[in-house]
């Protein structure tokens, strides 16, 4: 975005997601959100503050806790048209509902010869560095780019979330739209009405020439930081973030690639089996004689997050630890 | 509470129902005002208003016996034998505390008391109680599992097919639901179209009974019957105990919230299990009062200590630490 939009109209990373969902509910009468909380109270975040009030019980429902049948309402109810926004409070819980997410949404369409269409729209918060532990914390994006037929996106500023939460829903597949619960009073720029940022397209978020950070979620914001401070060591970074992780733009990081020459992967879930895996994999297969170092990751421990402050602040990366990944890629070829 | 029941409990079980509630009061209402200082990080799920629960629950049970807990978990680990000083440790996040600092109030445990674990996940622990038992059986070692489990994660998958299996099979569990009308900030009867969750347990092939769950002799007596049948091998029971949480889902906020009256906050209150209870036991002049604020004094003593002990303790050291009980060392 450029900075003349940025004077326009400043909201946070929550009321963003809240106002999408009212101008989506006003548009298309098809379109209905269901989970736990996200009804009377606004959800346990706020971020469905006011959508009950205003669309009534049968647009903003209350469900029990039952996170399989939840995705199975969404999956039923897109399969006869409606356009469902179902919602799972924790990105965790993502694993409790992994049998209709992965083995039914997903799969309806290939399975039942082209003829399901799964407008269905997942909304979950993930992210750790509130206290929250090993079952309130995760990022489990991989477990989800693993799978074909769904689309993940994870929006790390305002202006993405409205953006991309539009394409989700007018989409004609299963899409898991991810918010940070960490960002959620982050502010940015978000213009008035819908407009949509296509799905599988990256944002070149800074321009730099020594080594490219890909970096997802809050993560974008740390590597941005990273930026500032690897500036002063005159090190120039440029900074991917995806916004989609499936599918991915993998011709954008590869543009950049070859400019650089150098590439840090930076996400908040563990390194193994991450998806920074899968990146530097696509990578290497399509740009391998440009690069000058191996790739690095910087991302968590291989442990559940834990719960102590002291330990989460060492788990989750930050810009010191980006910036440290910058450097080992430049050291390396020096 | 009748009399006539009363008289038939010893006066040490009475002791040890008020004492165990008396105890998980106190350490909540302490970790509830260090929370809203601070002094504890994250989220935290206090017990207060539901101790009758767990106290009477707990009190029918062998020390060796086995619960599974929830998120709201600090009470269960009480009643089960808990000691202060490593939970408020642990709700610090300090290495001193039972889980070294890694779980938190969420996930307090001691599984050398029998306490299989406070759970972040809504209906995750009660699985794990239909395992315990089945190895009780299995060992043959007249041991049983109490599975602790709100009303609003009976609408949860894992709760039914641990509930239909542990009939199926026929295993030593007492189900033990705190129904207290809220799953965190949403009403029961908008996500229930039953009142009363043990209803449900005929579908299963178990007895379900209701009782006040603001009377620690009548959940203790409940509890006493479903242990008995359990450990005789006459299978799984299920005990609803209709309750109340004083506080909000999270956090210290009594009042002013916007899912639940203050009034109905207030009526509630009003049949506060302890006071219920100290007021039953001084009319039948088994304590008094004077000799309950000794007990409550007592134990607010060892509140203090356990704050001390915590608050002086150390972080977890990442360098050393973060790695560590990820997966058990091949010896
Ligand atoms: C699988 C799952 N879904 C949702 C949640 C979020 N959550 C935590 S506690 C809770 C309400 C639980 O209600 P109940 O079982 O009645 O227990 P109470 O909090 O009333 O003691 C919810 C929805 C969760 N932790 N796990
Ligand atoms: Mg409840």
């Amino acid at each position: 975005m450029t900075v003349a939009e940025t004077e326009e109209r400043i909201i946070r990373y929550n009321n963003a997601f809240t106002e999408t969902l009212a101008e989506l509910l006003r548009e298309d009468p098809d379109v209905f959100i269901a989970g736990e909380d996200v009804g009377r109270y606004g959800g346990v975040f706020q971020s469905f503050a006011g959508l009950n009030a205003e669309f009534g019980d049968e647009r903003v429902v209350d469900t029990p806790i039952a996170e399989q049948a939840i995705i199975g309402l969404g999956i039923g109810a897109a399969a006869m048209g409606l356009r469902p926004i179902v919602d799972l409070m924790f990105m965790d819980f993502v694993m409790v509902a992994m049998d209709q997410i992965a083995n039914q949404a997903a799969k309806m369409k290939y399975m039942y010869g082209g003829k399901a269409k799964l407008p269905l729209t997942i909304t979950t918060t993930a992210g750790a560095g509130l206290g929250a532990a090993a079952q309130h914390s995760q990022s489990l994006e991989a477990w989800l780019i693993h799978v074909p037929g769904l689309k993940v996106v994870y929006p790390s500023n305002p202006y993405d979330v409205k953006g991309l939460l539009v394409s989700c829903v007018r989409d004609d597949n299963p899409t898991i739209f991810t918010l940070h619960k960490k960002m959620l009073g982050s502010k940015g720029h978000v213009p008035e009405g819908l407009y949509e940022i296509p799905l599988g397209e990256a944002n070149v978020v800074r321009e730099g020439t020594d080594a490219t950070v890909i970096a997802i979620g809050m993560m974008v914001g740390e590597a941005e930081k990273a930026a500032e401070m690897l500036a002063e060591e005159g090190i120039n970074i440029e900074i991917i973030d995806p916004r989609t992780l499936l599918p991915f733009d993998i011709d954008t990081v590869v543009q950049s690639a070859k400019k650089t020459n150098r590439i840090v992967i930076v996400h908040e879930a563990v390194r193994n089996g991450g998806i920074g895996a899968e990146i530097a994999a696509q990578i290497q297969e399509e740009a391998f004689d440009y690069l000058d170092a191996p790739i690095a990751r910087v991302a968590a421990p291989f442990s559940p997050v834990p719960f102590s402050p002291a330990l989460e602040n060492a788990y989750v990366p930050n810009a010191e630890r980006i910036a440290e990944g910058v450097r080992g890629v430049l050291h390396r070829s020096s | 509470m009748a009399t006539k029941e009363q008289t038939k409990i010893s006066k040490e079980v009475l002791f040890d129902l008020h004492r165990r509630m008396v105890r998980i009061r106190l350490l909540e209402e302490a970790a509830g005002r260090l929370a809203s200082e601070a002094r504890i990080p994250g989220f935290i799920h206090l017990y207060v208003g539901e101790e009758a629960v767990a106290a009477g629950g707990c009190v029918a049970l062998k020390p060796e016996d086995q619960i599974t807990s929830t998120h709201r978990g600090h009470g269960h680990l009480v009643a089960k034998g808990g000691q202060f000083k490593p939970m408020m440790a642990e709700f610090m996040g300090k290495a001193t505390g039972y889980c070294k600092g890694k779980g938190g109030s969420m996930h307090i445990s001691d599984l050398d008391l029998g306490m299989l674990g406070a759970n972040g996940i809504v209906g995750g622990g009660v699985p794990h109680a239909v395992g315990a038992a089945f190895a009780n059986k299995y060992k043959n070692n007249g041991l049983i599992t109490m599975a602790f489990f709100g009303d609003g994660s009976t609408n949860i998958g894992a709760f039914h097919e641990a509930a239909n299996m542990a009939c199926a099979l026929h295993l030593p569990v007492v189900f033990m639901c705190e129904n207290n009308e809220y799953a965190e900030y949403t009403a029961r009867d908008r996500v229930m179209a039953i009142t009363d969750v043990a209803d449900r347990a005929v579908a299963y092939g178990m007895p379900g009974v209701i009782v006040d769950g603001m009377d620690v002799v009548a959940v203790y007596e409940a509890a006493r019957v479903a242990v008995e049948r359990a450990r005789n091998g006459e299978g799984p029971s299920m005990i609803e105990c209709k309750t109340y949480r004083f506080y909000n889902h999270a956090g210290v906020d009594a009042f002013g919230t916007p899912y639940r009256s203050d009034e109905e906050v207030r009526e509630w209150m009003e049949r506060d299990p302890i006071k219920l209870f100290e007021a039953q036991l001084a009319k039948a002049k088994v304590l008094s009062e004077e000799q309950a604020k000794e007990i409550h004094a007592e134990i607010q003593a060892e509140v203090d200590e356990a704050i001390e002990f915590a608050e002086a303790s150390p972080m977890p050291d990442p360098s050393s630490d973060m790695l560590t009980d990820v997966y058990t060392e091949v010896s």
